[in-house]
């Protein structure tokens, strides 16, 4: 049945162009609903991947099918289940708003008696009502990036396939086209690639990172974090003799290690980092027993929250050691 | 087909806003305007054997050489470049849609142009009042030429535009195909080295693919269906390599 398929499925996609692989074996499915960040240097094969899912490009091998239906061999009913919106979003400089958004929902087989009432439905989602009579080549890129998000999400495809939505947005814009995304949270299956890390972070359900046409990580933000950056960490200002603070620290919580010890400044403070493998905060507890050993003056304490874009930095420096490790060892 | 419709009357729509059609418009009705009050200032000089309509259908090539490339060279090369290609193809959409919708336009365009040299005679029969000078023959025979060669001189223009993405390219391209099947075919008839009896077969091929006899028959009225089979089969192939051209494109992108 497709109903109770996953949105997206792929199993082990290759794609190779003129003897250069762009995909190699690639696996992931979404469900539906879902939103789905796509992360990856540039040339990762992020571009090449969602092309192959639209059924514009065809895969070398391997196996890709949207809502239960094969990418390869039902294309044309794929391309009716998707919203998609290609890199650096290319759209006709002489059309009006409404009148691209009329042409593309008539290829979209949107029935003419309901496409108006959508077109209205979808500018106001967008924020687009003001410039609606404008012609597109005129407007800001702001609006040309929220006209094709609109086109995407004319014909209310149960799956949306957007290359960098956010490139080249102000931060007002950003902030709209991210409301706009988790809006459709739940609704419509959405997989959005972006090199601004901190707006995958926020808007997405699951991460996935590729590099080289392989996937090196996958799974929600904070899970990634913790399994590529390890231990959760806080940061400890104190002065006093800092030989006596591991015992005082192991006493909190025995999982706490003192890691790294910096030289005291002017005013004998010294920058602590501590480490655990524990999620639950020790925050408080740590704060009780430093105020309540005397030996000891503390002047901050802070839990360090690793961003996406550290994860991101060391996934792809993983896996380019993985890569590199084969040819530099010939 | 459902979408066939959809993008032909969004292209034609486009076409008639577009500045630069009615610039070409213009230009292409002062050019044939021009040859037209030449040929009437050569028969008001003294009596001629041909009837005005002839003479003008005679130079159909020099609009054909520098209209049919402005046409079609924009149709599917600027989309390619413009990437909307991609988001076309992505929505429920054939490539055979897409490129009988470009063509449909450009050779609505194409028959829209030569219909409007349709004024120059109705002016002169209001104003001469001769009805020697509109042999209804010439006339009939020289616009269904013109309606049934630019099937196939259209398509060639859509084909060199699925070649390149380059629209300077792509005009250059079709001009030259233009020229090789209408005054290229006329060039090989007339070369000696095809006399040898081994190649009588590609001579009589090349004797039946000749525009400008093909106009002459049209204008003394004579429709043989070997021409139209000659215009409809390469208008045919033409189109189905446009197809493959895009779709080769994309195989290989």
């Amino acid at each position: 049945m497709p109903d109770s398929s996953p949105a997206i499925e792929v199993r082990n996609l290759v794609k190779s162009f003129a003897g250069v692989t762009a995909v190699s074996n690639i696996s992931f499915t979404v469900a539906r609903g879902e939103i789905l960040g796509f992360l990856g240097p540039n040339g990762a094969g992020k571009s090449t991947t969602m092309r192959i899912l639209t059924g514009f490009l065809p895969a070398t091998g391997g196996h890709v099918s949207i809502c239960g239906l094969p990418v390869a061999t039902r294309a044309d009913e794929v391309k009716r289940l998707i919203g998609y919106m290609p890199e650096n979003n290319p759209l006709p400089e002489d059309m009006r708003v409404t009148e691209y958004l009329h042409y593309r929902g008539r290829l979209k087989e949107i029935a003419r008696s309901k496409l108006g009432d959508r077109i209205s439905e979808v500018l106001d989602l967008c924020d687009l009502k003001r410039v609606r009579h404008r012609i597109i080549g005129k407007l800001s890129k702001g609006y040309r990036q929220r006209v094709g998000i609109a086109e995407a999400i004319l014909a209310e495809p149960p799956v949306i396939i957007m290359d960098e939505p956010t490139i080249g947005l102000d931060p007002h814009q950003i902030l709209i086209v991210r409301d706009l995304i988790s809006r459709l949270r739940g609704k419509m299956t959405v997989i959005i690639s972006s090199h601004i890390l901190p707006e995958i972070e926020m808007t997405c359900d699951r991460v996935l990172i590729i590099n080289q046409g392989r996937v090196v990580a996958a799974g929600a933000p904070a899970d990634l974090r913790r399994e590529i950056l390890g231990p959760s960490r806080y940061r400890l200002e104190v002065a006093g003799d800092t030989t006596a603070l591991a015992a005082l620290i192991g006493g909190v919580d025995p999982s706490l290690k003192l890691d790294v010890i910096g030289e005291p400044d002017a005013a004998g403070f010294r920058a602590l980092s501590l480490a655990t493998d524990r999620d639950s905060d020790l925050g408080e507890s740590l704060l009780r027993a430093l105020a309540a050993d005397s030996r000891f003056r503390f002047r901050s304490l802070g839990r360090d929250h690793p961003t996406l874009e550290d994860v991101f930095l060391a996934a792809t420096r993983r896996s380019w050691d993985v890569v590199d490790a084969p040819q530099s060892s010939k | 087909m459902r979408h066939f419709f959809t993008i032909l009357s969004h292209e034609i729509r486009m076409l008639l806003v577009s500045p630069s059609t009615y610039i070409a418009a213009v230009l292409f009705l002062g050019v044939m305007g021009f040859v037209f009050a030449n040929i009437l200032a050569d028969y008001s000089r003294g009596p001629q054997q041909m009837s005005p309509a002839y003479v003008f259908f005679q130079v159909f090539w020099i609009p054909v050489f520098f209209m049919v490339p402005l046409l079609t060279m924009k149709c599917i090369s600027e989309e390619r470049r413009l990437g909307t290609l991609e988001t076309l193809l992505t929505t429920p959409v054939s490539t055979t849609e897409v490129v009988l919708g470009k063509y449909g336009a450009a050779y609505f365009l194409y028959i829209t142009l030569w219909a409007s040299t349709g004024g120059f005679f109705s002016i002169l029969d209001r104003f001469a009042g001769d009805a020697r000078f509109l042999d209804p023959g010439p006339l009939i025979g020289g616009y269904l030429f013109i309606a049934i060669s630019g099937l196939l001189f259209v398509a060639l223009g859509v084909f060199a535009s699925s070649l390149s993405r380059n629209q300077a390219v792509a005009g250059i391209l079709a001009f030259a195909m233009l020229f090789a099947v209408i005054i290229g075919l006329r060039f090989l008839e007339g070369t000696t080295a095809l006399d040898a009896e081994s190649l009588s077969a590609f001579r009589t091929a090349v004797d039946y693919a000749q525009v400008f006899t093909h106009l002459g028959d049209f204008s003394r009225g004579v429709v043989d269906t070997r021409h139209l089979l000659f215009y409809l089969s390469g208008t045919v192939l033409a189109l189905i390599f446009s197809i493959l051209g895009v779709e080769a494109k994309l195989l290989h992108s």
